[in-house]
């Protein structure tokens, strides 16, 4: 389903990314760790097409499709979903308008019809009460003045509503208090499928107490350093990061 | 130097108006005179100060007739503006166009029915001398107006519906130089929502200079909408003169979005103690259009204030010019004035003039102002387009948000909306 290979990315002349591989199949959850500065931001961004990185080398396949050759909203409309670390705050745009303007627009990509107002709503009361969330966030505008666990519980909300077959979630816990984490992990796992997957990219274990992983992945120096299951994690937990250099294996591994 | 051909051929229409039309109400002295000075002055150049960043180079190359001509207007034109209304087209009032029935307490007319059977009293405004020698288009106005709206709120009567006044411009055998003069006092506490539309029923290439007079007696209230939508062809020369009396509030905001050429100044004299004003608008040039907006607040009286919040957006090969003067006289103390113009630039080619002017004589004054030219938010619009909105979209919904603090100032509800609809498809129109 998305398909990563010797992906080599740069930021302003800086090798960030060193050939990355990496294989997501429908249903699985992929959690990526890594020490701070390994290129897990890098990884989110570039897969949801920000600009501003260079890639030099490598290869994405999102289905069918060359990943990278799409735009930012062809991938959204594709099924891909980036939950931002740092939701950007955008006063004087409407939540609710937004979230239909973009919903529609990716209906209209795949050839679906667009919902009018009334179907939206109801979508919108149906998610939001799965999530718990109130729908006060609704009538403000996009995540301005929105607390930090706010601006997440909306890029979950957000998730829930667009439906994408891969989501990526960027260090969502970052920042998170217990109930805020507790909040997206349900979220998270509410919207598991045999048709959806998951890549998780955290830098504490933490997340993955509550969002089971079947997969975890060390990301250090640009590369996939470790693969294992959700022991994996633990042990990292355990011994830090540093214990990772102590037995850095040669081989890039791939599940 | 001979005067350009525009002020040559204003000329020669000025002859060929009627004697009855140029002598109603004893003006006929006025007008001349006031012709005169614009001929003997000319258009301002590029040495006049208050016209540094607008040049009428092109224009005064041009010819228009300032003879009246009325046009056959589709009544659907006008389905998106309920009444009550006013409606005048190229410059003349069109009864049928027009709603103005069962107003209580509001006078309301067009402006060439009192000249031809009111007193001199109710038009004595129109005898005003403009002594500037950049004042040209005021003195043309003065010469050649004989039509506009005159409306009077009466003391203490509150409107709830608001009152639309609409300017058509619509195509005809010529381009004609349409002149409008409109005059609105509010009594004390008086109450009016005025909506102004400046439109384009067709497409014409007009030069329309309309002059408001507004006078708002103590604890006065009026709301004022002034959509600026015109043909890119067209010209629009626009003035307000404002007087505020004591508690007077006046709220006012201004969408500047179309014409090719658009000047307006608005001046505003807070005489009265404890007098505000409320003044924001959207410049919006695109294309090739030149959209110049000059403010003059007067701070007579103390404990006055004003808050200014102006929004310009600039793309194509378009140009915004800004400015915003601010003068708190001697003796104005515990006056309180805020002026913020923010504006985006949206092309390499387009181009932003701003200058916020702040003159202040007396003490224990608030006074603060920003001015800033910047792009849109990349952070912003990859966030809405990583959600699957496409770029263009993205960019005008970004756009209209940036706005958005001035639309969200109109009180009203089905007018904010409805003027927020026109923006909203104006924008569309805009390569961002």
């Amino acid at each position: 389903m998305l398909k990563i290979e010797n992906l080599h990315v740069s930021v302003a002349g800086k090798e960030i990314l060193k050939g990355l591989d990496l294989a997501v199949r429908p249903g699985e959850v992929h959690a990526i760790m890594g020490p701070n500065g390994a290129g897990k931001s890098t990884l989110g961004n570039v897969l949801a097409g920000r600009d501003g990185y260079e890639i030099t080398a490598g290869t994405v396949d999102f289905g069918d499709k060359d990943l990278l050759q799409l735009e930012p909203e062809e991938r959204a409309a594709e099924g891909l979903f980036l939950a931002f670390q740092y939701p950007v705050e955008i006063p004087g745009v409407n939540n609710t308008y937004f979230l239909k303007a973009a919903l529609n627009a990716q209906r209209k990509y795949r050839g679906e019809s667009e919902l009018d107002s009334m179907q939206f709503l109801k979508l919108v009361r149906e998610k939001l009460r799965v999530l718990h969330i109130s729908d006060e966030l609704l009538h403000r505008a996009v995540n301005a003045g929105f607390s930090g666990g706010e601006k997440k519980r909306n890029e979950i909300f957000q998730m829930a509503l667009l439906e994408p077959r891969v989501a990526i979630l960027d260090e969502t816990d970052s920042g998170l208090d217990i109930d805020a984490l507790k909040m997206v992990a349900e979220g998270v796992n509410h919207m598991r499928s045999p048709e959806r997957a998951f890549v998780v990219i955290t830098h504490y274990q933490r997340l993955l107490d509550y969002i089971v992983p079947d997969y975890v992945h060390v990301l250090a120096e640009g590369r996939i350093v470790e693969s294992g299951d959700k022991t994996l994690a633990h042990k990292l937990e355990q011994h830090g990061y540093a214990w990772l250099d102590e037995r850095r294996v040669p081989e890039r591994a791939t599940p | 130097m001979s005067a350009p051909l525009l002020l040559q051929e204003l000329e020669r229409g000025f002859a060929a108006l009627s004697g009855r039309q140029r002598d109603a109400a004893g003006l006929g002295a006025a007008r001349r005179e006031q012709l005169a000075a614009a001929l003997a002055d000319g258009l301002p150049g590029a040495r006049a100060e208050r016209w540094r960043h607008t040049s009428l180079r092109a224009l005064e190359r041009r010819a228009f007739s300032p003879l009246p001509a009325s046009a056959d207007i589709d009544a659907a034109t006008l389905a998106a503006i309920p009444g009550p209304r006013i409606v005048f087209v190229n410059g003349v009032f069109a009864a049928a166009l027009s709603q103005l029935d069962g107003i209580d307490g509001v006078v309301a007319m067009p402006l060439s029915s009192a000249l031809e059977t009111g007193t001199a009293r109710d038009v004595d405004f129109l005898a005003r001398r403009f002594e500037a020698a950049d004042e040209t288009f005021a003195r043309l106005n003065a010469a050649f107006a004989l039509d506009g709206l005159l409306l009077q709120v009466g003391a203490g009567v509150q409107v709830a519906e608001p009152l639309a006044l609409v300017m058509l411009g619509a195509a005809g055998d010529a381009e004609h130089a349409v002149h409008l003069r409109h005059c609105i006092q509010l009594g004390d506490g008086a109450r009016l929502t005025l909506c102004e539309y400046q439109l384009a029923a067709t497409p014409q290439a007009h030069l329309v200079n309309s002059l408001m007079h507004l006078h708002l007696r103590s604890g006065a209230r009026l709301d004022h909408v002034r959509v600026q939508a015109e043909d890119a062809g067209a010209t629009v020369l626009a003035r307000s003169d404002v007087v505020l009396g004591s508690a007077a509030d006046y709220r006012r905001i201004d969408l500047e979005i179309g014409a090719n050429l658009s000047r307006h100044e608005l001046n505003v004299a807070l005489q009265g103690k404890a007098a505000r004003l409320s003044a924001s608008g959207v410049l919006l040039a695109d294309g090739r259009r030149h959209v110049d907006t000059r403010l003059q607040i007067d701070h007579i009286a103390r404990d006055t204030a004003c808050e200014l919040t102006w929004r310009g957006l600039a793309a194509d090969r378009g140009r915004a010019v800004f400015h915003g003067g601010i003068a708190i006289r001697a003796g104005a103390d515990g006056t309180a004035a805020q002026l913020s113009n923010k504006n985006l630039l949206l092309s390499a080619n387009a181009e932003i003039d701003t200058q916020p002017v702040l003159e202040i004589h007396a003490d224990e004054v608030q006074a603060s102002h920003g001015a800033t030219v910047g792009q849109l938010d990349e952070a912003a619009l990859f966030y809405l387009r990583s959600r699957g909105v496409p770029e263009q979209a993205a960019r005008t919904l970004l756009t209209l948000a940036f706005c958005r603090v001035v639309l969200d100032g109109i009180g009203n509800e089905s007018l904010r909306e409805r003027t927020d609809a026109l923006l909203s498809a104006r924008l569309l129109q805009v390569a961002a």
